[in-house]
């Protein structure tokens, strides 16, 4: 035996991406955006707390484009772990597991998610500009 | 721990191609990872073509003509050859199944395959599946009585209770869900994996079994059960159509009973 250390087989370069995989890794992705969207709000708390100069600073950042874009994704993120985080519970009440079912909840959960975020900026937008 | 990308001896060259056989005109394409312990090369993919119209129906079928016909050098498991004994378990296009049970013509274009994922190579095609093994073990798969059995006839088990254990007896170890896994890819030294937990459950489930608060404690932990994440791939790609995620909500929900 000339070569005795053994190779690890291929694993997630080669699996096969289903929608129920795709749902689990978006659901651990946008918690750790929540988490990182929560210093953002948090910022912008404390700069409230400041002083009128701070808040325009943090207010100036957030309604620029890229602010704007940012808090889109934080939206989306909420409404997605929010839409997906529904289905753990069904889960963990031991439903919802025949393959089918998990099909359609998980579209469920992306599609709902979407329009949610949609509606919600939809509103901001009417009410506020 | 998670490790997106293979280590620097795992990663899978180009190898081989093998000619078409003389006057084959209706072939399949049959791209498979090969590695050998006897030399110092990284694992590669070599290409082979089988003639379809001298070949049985199955995948499993194409491995052995390329065996006997083509390069006696490759290596695979296989016994039953009617899905009951899971040796052949591996990665084809994707997803892990028993080469035995799916067939040629359920797969377009190439047939694409992998050993079991994120399995140490014994070689080819077969993976070395001991950490597997002892898991089972370590939940013991036995009926667990304190009571003594009736003196005049065996411990019997009601229709109803009978029932509770479909869906969870059919299992037949091939490992193709526990190897499906990304939380057991990354935690297979803890974490028992799907179908070592589908098991624990089947004796859990069984009436029996005396010993359920003790499976339990063996059970309780973070690593052990917990890392099911509900990701599901074990139930997309059980090859006897069970949910080994099911079984593992299942032990979890008595988790939370048996607290009150």
């Amino acid at each position: 035996m000339a070569n005795v250390e053994r190779p690890i087989s291929p694993h997630l370069g080669i699996y096969k991406p289903q929608i129920t995989m795709v749902t689990s890794i978006t659901h651990r992705i946008t918690g750790v955006a929540l988490g990182v969207g929560t210093l953002l709000l948090t910022w912008w708390l404390i700069a409230a707390a400041t002083g009128p100069e701070a808040f325009e600073t943090v207010n100036a950042f957030i309604s620029s484009w890229f602010g704007r874009l940012v808090l889109f994704g934080f939206t989306w993120a909420l409404f997605y772990h929010l839409c997906n985080g529904i289905r753990h519970l069904f889960w963990d009440a031991g439903k919802g597991f025949e393959l089918p079912v998990m099909r359609k909840t998980g579209m469920a959960a992306i599609i709902s998610s979407v329009v949610l975020t949609v509606l919600t900026w939809v509103i901001a937008y009417g009410i506020g500009g | 721990m998670v490790e997106l990308t293979l280590p620097k001896n795992s990663r899978v060259g180009t190898g081989k191609t093998h000619s078409k056989p003389d006057g084959a005109t209706n072939t399949k394409t049959f791209n498979v990872y090969r590695w050998s312990p006897d030399d110092t090369e990284n694992p590669r993919i070599d290409t082979y073509y089988v003639n379809l119209d001298d070949c049985g129906p199955m995948i499993l079928d194409g491995l052995i003509k390329i065996k006997n016909e083509i390069d006696p050098t490759l290596t695979f498991r296989r016994s039953c050859r009617e899905g009951i004994c899971g040796s052949c378990a591996m990665n084809i296009n994707g997803t892990n199944t028993l080469a035995c049970t799916k067939g040629m013509d359920e797969v377009n274009g190439d047939i694409n395959i992998y050993p079991l994922p994120h399995q140490p190579v014994v070689k080819d095609l077969v993976p070395d599946l001991t950490n597997f093994y002892a898991q089972y073990a370590s939940i013991k798969p036995w009926m667990q009585t304190q009571t003594p059995p009736p003196p005049d006839r065996e411990r019997l088990q009601s229709k109803e209770d009978r029932e509770k254990l479909d869906g969870l007896y059919e299992c037949i170890l091939c490992a193709c869900c526990s190897t499906s896994c990304p939380s057991y890819w990354w935690n297979s030294d803890r974490f028992l994996g799907p179908a070592i937990l589908l098991q624990a459950y089947r004796w859990l489930a069984d009436s029996r079994d005396e010993n359920t608060g003790e499976r339990l404690d063996n059970l309780e932990d973070p690593f052990r059960l917990y890392r099911c994440h509900t990701i599901m791939n074990c139930a997309n790609t059980c090859p006897k159509g069970l949910n080994p995620a099911k079984a593992i909500a299942e032990i979890k929900k008595m988790m939370v009973e048996r607290r009150g």
